[in-house]
């Protein structure tokens, strides 16, 4: 049977995710340490789990409001205003959604028109583009370097501006690269947003994992930016909740209305086990300042110094990342591509790094290595890669 | 205690065989800073000893660890110390603690067997004169040790690759 008449057009047309082959053979392979991982190696605080599992036996498992408990967007707005500074109306300026990642579906889908360009720095995330592409918008990637610590500049952001730009999405801090935004590189990109009308989708799932001492900046914290930006943000990293699919979002009430309505008929209720979770955590979080966060950061901290000191002294260019939970180094010096390092060191050393072209332009010479590890597999896993860096020379 | 030396702390306890390299590249310091500084801890007797936490039950051998509460008349001058000094002299005790509440000394003894420990506790603690009285509780399941969990009740289902 031909089923391509039955294939949305746009459908066909997403490629499928370049790391899908890694993970295939990391599967088979037996042995293999993985730093392929895109999630916290820590787990949901028990406070989170004893919630959500004293809920389910209670027998509240019942759909929630539309926009998530209104208890949940409380906490919310009180956690950006506590962490970020911005203050959000918990009733009419915050949607609780499936992860981030439904978060920057919705906001894509409520506003981008067929032909709308939508400009995404990369090397980034791999579900924007093909979500702009399901709306019949165009994704425009805007490639970053590693020498602007991978930011998007102000320079660059102009060039890539036409008529029909309408978006910018700022991933930051960013997967792969680790980069992130500081106040003043913010101000820059705000100036060029404000100035061509430009509406900016701010992806800030890593905003708790910033090694700075400033700490994370969300660009709708900018002077004239609060009103042209979708924050979107989440439970999965910060609180080591992936599995819990939940995330929000924060915005106007007149972006977020046309969102809310999407959500409410295609999602009806974020996972309500998952928003007892949130409450428990959020409320302790409140009260206690986010010491178990802290600490969990101090921890990747550590990994991270670590890693990047490891690489840079065996000749693979390391930028220092800011922030996530990755190191992106540059594996020119060895001669091959991100792709082919990855797959010989797989072979040679049974360890699976991503390679860089999977995270779009720019990312071709590098490699993405995560420290959601122990440092116990990061020190084996530093090793290996060394002896196999060293073997090339 | 300075910051480094807080750090270094923290993370010996947590893996005693981090090398001063591996510790200088977590905390932003030079080796050399690193490894002088576990020198100064070790010599100044801050630093101990470095030791294994052992998961008992998975060595098969029919050993047990016992904590024995003990019950002593202290010494004119020297209180407790005198008689805490007679225990810790013998070999078998792997600690002793003087404690508040009930009872006044606590005592850990390691993998050894049943009989080893009540000819310890018969022959060895209850003829010294100051001890009154003891109450032997052996461990039956080692729950958590050296802050590792060992009861294998948290697993993860990470999958080994993501965008």
């Amino acid at each position: 049977m031909d089923y391509s008449k039955f294939i949305n057009k746009r459908a066909a047309s997403i490629k499928p995710s370049g790391i899908r082959r890694f993970f295939d053979i990391v599967n088979e392979k037996k042995g293999v340490i993985s730093l392929g991982v895109g999630e916290p190696d820590f787990h949901t605080p028990y406070i989170g789990r004893d919630y959500a599992a004293r809920s389910i036996n209670k027998g509240l498992t019942q759909y929630t409001p539309n926009g998530g408990f209104l208890k949940l967007r409380q906490l919310i707005s009180e956690y950006y205003k506590v962490r970020y500074g911005l203050v959000y109306d918990p009733e009419h300026e915050i949607l609780v959604t499936v992860g981030a990642s439904e978060a920057i579906d919705l906001a894509l889908r409520a506003t981008v028109e067929t032909g709308d360009e939508v400009l995404i720095p990369e090397p980034s995330y791999v579900s924007y583009a093909p979500c702009v592409t399901m709306t019949g918008g165009v994704p425009v990637g805007v490639e970053c370097f590693a020498s602007d610590g991978f930011r998007i500049t102000a320079e660059t952001l102009r060039k890539n501006i036409t008529d029909r730009t309408k978006i910018l999405i700022l991933p930051y801090p960013n997967n792969p690269t680790g980069g992130i935004m500081e106040k003043e590189d913010l101000e820059k990109i705000a100036e060029v947003c404000i100035e061509n009308d430009i509406l900016v989708i701010s992806d800030e799932i890593y905003s708790e994992l910033t090694y700075t001492e400033k700490g994370h900046v969300s660009v709708a914290s900018i002077e004239g930016m609060r009103e042209r930006s979708v924050v979107i943000n989440g439970f999965s990293k910060a609180f080591a909740m992936t599995g819990w699919r939940l995330g929000y979002m924060l915005c106007p009430a007149e972006l977020l209305t046309p969102m809310y309505k999407i959500h409410q008929y295609s999602i009806m209720c974020a996972p309500t086990a998952s928003q007892y979770a949130a409450m428990a955590i959020l409320e302790q979080g409140l009260e206690e300042n986010f010491l178990s966060v802290e600490e969990m950061r101090a921890q990747y901290d550590m990994r991270r110094r670590y890693l990047v000191e490891n690489f840079n002294a065996m000749g693979l260019t390391c930028f220092e990342p800011k922030g996530a939970f990755y190191v992106f180094p540059s594996v020119k010096t060895t001669g091959m591509d991100g792709e082919k390092f990855a797959e010989t060191l797989l072979e040679e050393k049974a360890v699976a790094v991503i390679p860089g072209n999977a995270f779009g332009k720019g990312g071709e010479n590098f490699v993405r290595i995560s420290y959601a590890y122990s440092m116990k597999t990061l020190v084996k896993a530093v090793s290996l890669i060394g002896e196999f860096v060293k073997d090339l020379q | 205690m300075d910051e480094l030396k807080k750090k270094i702390l923290k993370l010996l306890k947590e893996d005693a065989r981090f090398s001063a390299s591996e510790i200088a590249a977590m905390v932003g310091k030079t080796e050399k800073e690193v490894a002088s500084a576990i020198a100064e801890m070790e010599n100044s007797g801050i630093i101990v000893k470095y030791t294994a936490v052992v998961n008992t039950e998975k060595t098969g051998e029919d050993y047990v660890d016992a904590l024995i509460e003990v019950k002593v008349t202290p010494q004119p001058r020297r209180g407790f110390d005198a008689i805490a000094e007679e225990i810790y002299r013998l070999d078998e005790v792997k600690a002793v603690y003087l404690m508040s509440g009930t009872y006044d000394l606590a005592i850990t003894l390691e993998s050894k067997t049943m009989r080893d420990v009540s000819l310890f506790v018969s022959e060895r603690l209850a003829p010294i004169d100051a001890v009154i009285g003891t109450a032997t509780h052996f461990i039956m399941k080692q729950y958590k040790e050296g802050g590792v969990i060992l009861d294998n009740g948290e697993v993860s289902g990470r999958l080994p690759v993501h965008e």
